[in-house]
């Protein structure tokens, strides 16, 4: 059995610890010394019949802290995510998300309108598939446009300036901006259904293996701008992958899953350095070395 | 002659009941679709299916009866359509605007304006706006609830990036008393200020979609748009070759191997009204002659 984890004490520390070294992080750091988190989880469960998609997962998440959630294929992580976003309604547990006008609410009991304006303002979503993200017979202007008009923007102009001055900051030429995903590699089109997601300034990002698929110079580039981004714009964010190089690069924090139960968690580096669950020991013993 | 075989207009009594309380909830709640148990009519969907039981519900024995298609009183959907409620219901029919009192049509408004006592009914293909964006009815009876509609702006957006301006120039999607977007069916965009604050009551119909919906009297209807690129009800820059009509909807003509080609009302009846008081375009006596 897993000894219980005293999860909120411990990821605090961990916040600030990760933090520190940074100086560029000084506004993400005054965060984490405010009083509410920006998303807490307690006890959410998902059953698929008597199967465990998820049990009992609770953790806190602070302004401007990225979490990792890795495990095997099937290990629950991506419900987990599922439900954390509104996509999947768990079976039981809370999803708490401090909104900008109601302070923590729980998203699994809130209205429904409530949660998808939650799901194209403050929170965003990237798909592991580019095109499960993307409208791929829209253009890439009007696929960044989209969540702007969602929310009442009604000039043209304007929407435009903000598509062309978004595929700037995913390194997507502004001659490309009337094309369509289709015409786009699969890189540009992870990076296009980035630029698409973080066009409102969302506060909590959840990506689902954002660089599965692509091949190792195409995933340090994207991952390189993720970095730059979530810095650069004091993101929170939740990443589920199985690899572990993302998340070292990534994370603050880590969460390892197993059979739908997270049997670990704690800062990435101390996890991944010195992991003590067997089943962590395994995966990080896993990693090919080049 | 009325057929005796038939119940008055065709439909038995309990369907046209049906129809007839889906046009009421309708007609309650201005641009929102109503699913009806549409039924097998003696004519291929498409060829106005939806329109036909709309009319059937809607005729009584007093009723006089008019069906343009495209304008034109004469081609074969006005012809057969208005054979066929010749034949059982026995209405009068009439090919003049003013005289009718039910008005079925396939794509266009009658260029004389409406009155109170008149029903205008439309024949649709396909009754939701949003279908060529979001495949999923379940997804966009969601938007609609949720009045959701940044969606339908995207479509706007990509005619502008396309072509420089909105290119949709049929079935304009409109805004129907600032709630529910609305397909106006396929007439042209010149059409559509007209439906706004219109005296006659329009009804909508599309059988092989099984939907109804309706706008009462007076009204509402806006045409979606951008700030910067307004609403513009275009027809073709020219007056009609027949009448000399400068305001009316215009059909350009082929008329010769040479690439010869002249314009004319498309509403037959007004342009034969404007002929038949002396009015005379720059082609019209010749084609009087023949």
């Amino acid at each position: 059995m897993t000894r219980p984890y005293d999860i909120a004490t411990r990821h605090r520390a961990a916040g600030r610890i990760a933090r520190a070294p940074d100086g560029a992080m000084a506004a993400g750091q005054a965060d984490l010394t405010g009083t509410a988190p920006l998303l807490r989880v307690e006890g959410l469960t998902k059953r698929y019949g008597t199967r465990i998609g998820c049990a009992d997962v609770g953790f806190d998440l602070w302004p401007g802290e990225v979490m990792g959630i890795v495990g095997e294929s099937g290990s629950g992580k991506s419900t987990l995510l599922n439900c954390l976003a509104g996509h999947l309604p768990p079976d039981s547990g809370q999803v708490l998300f401090d909104t900008r006008t109601g302070g923590l609410k729980d998203t699994v009991t809130m209205s429904e309108p409530e949660r998808r304006m939650l799901g194209r303002t403050d929170w965003a979503f990237v798909h592991q598939h580019a095109r499960d993200g993307l409208r791929m017979n829209v253009s890439a202007g009007g696929n960044v446009g989209e969540r702007l008009m969602a929310v009442g923007a009604r000039h043209y102009g304007t929407i435009r300036e903000a598509a062309i001055d978004w595929l700037g900051r995913v390194e997507i030429g502004a001659d490309r901006v009337d094309d369509r995903p289709t015409a786009f590699s699969g890189g540009m089109q992870q990076r296009l259904q980035i630029a698409r997601n973080l066009v409102t300034g969302p506060r909590l990002v959840f990506m689902d293996e954002p660089t599965g698929g692509l091949d190792v110079s195409v995933q340090a580039r994207l991952l390189d701008l993720l970095r730059g981004l979530v810095r650069e714009m004091g993101l929170s964010a939740i990443i589920v992958t199985h690899d572990l190089a993302v998340v070292r690069l990534l994370a603050d924090r880590l969460m390892v899953m197993k059979d739908g139960h997270v049997v670990e968690s704690g800062l990435t580096d101390q996890v991944l350095d010195d992991p003590q669950h067997a089943y962590t020991q395994l995966l990080v013993s896993s990693v090919l070395q080049v | 002659m009325t057929d005796q075989a038939y119940n008055f207009a065709y439909l038995d009594e309990q369907t046209k009941r049906m129809i007839r309380r889906a046009i009421l909830k309708g007609v309650a709640i201005p641009g929102y679709q109503v699913p009806f148990a549409s039924r097998e009519m003696p004519m291929p969907y498409g060829w106005g299916t939806g329109g036909v039981q709309v009319s059937a519900a809607t005729l009584t024995p007093e009723d006089t009866f008019k069906v343009i298609d495209q304008g034109a009183d004469d081609t074969t959907n006005a012809v057969s359509i208005r054979k066929f409620f010749e034949r059982t219901a026995g209405v009068a029919t009439t090919e003049e605007t003013a005289r009718a009192t039910v008005i079925q049509t396939r794509h266009r408004i009658p260029e004389e304006p409406l009155t109170e006592e008149q029903v205008l009914v439309y024949q649709v293909p396909i009754p939701e706006p949003l279908r060529f964006l979001e495949p999923s009815e379940i997804e966009t009876r969601k938007m609609h609830a949720l009045e959701e509609y940044g969606l339908m702006h995207v479509k706007l957006y990509e005619d502008i990036a396309r072509h420089g301006q909105i290119a949709t120039s049929y079935a304009y999607p409109v805004k129907v008393e600032g709630r529910y977007v609305m397909d106006p069916s396929p007439i042209p965009k010149f059409d559509n200020p007209k439906m706004s604050d219109n005296p006659a009551i329009q009804l909508f119909g599309a059988g092989r979609e099984q939907r109804i919906y309706a706008l009462p009297p007076y009204t509402q209807v806006v045409s979606l748009d951008f700030e910067d690129h307004p609403f513009d009800p275009s027809k073709a820059d020219a007056p009609c070759d027949l009448c000399g009509a400068e305001d009316s909807y215009l059909d350009e003509v082929i008329i010769d191997d040479a690439g010869g080609r002249m314009f004319v009302c498309s509403d037959t009846d007004y342009c034969r009204a404007r002929r038949a008081s002396g009015h005379v375009g720059a082609k019209g006596v010749a084609e009087d002659a023949a």
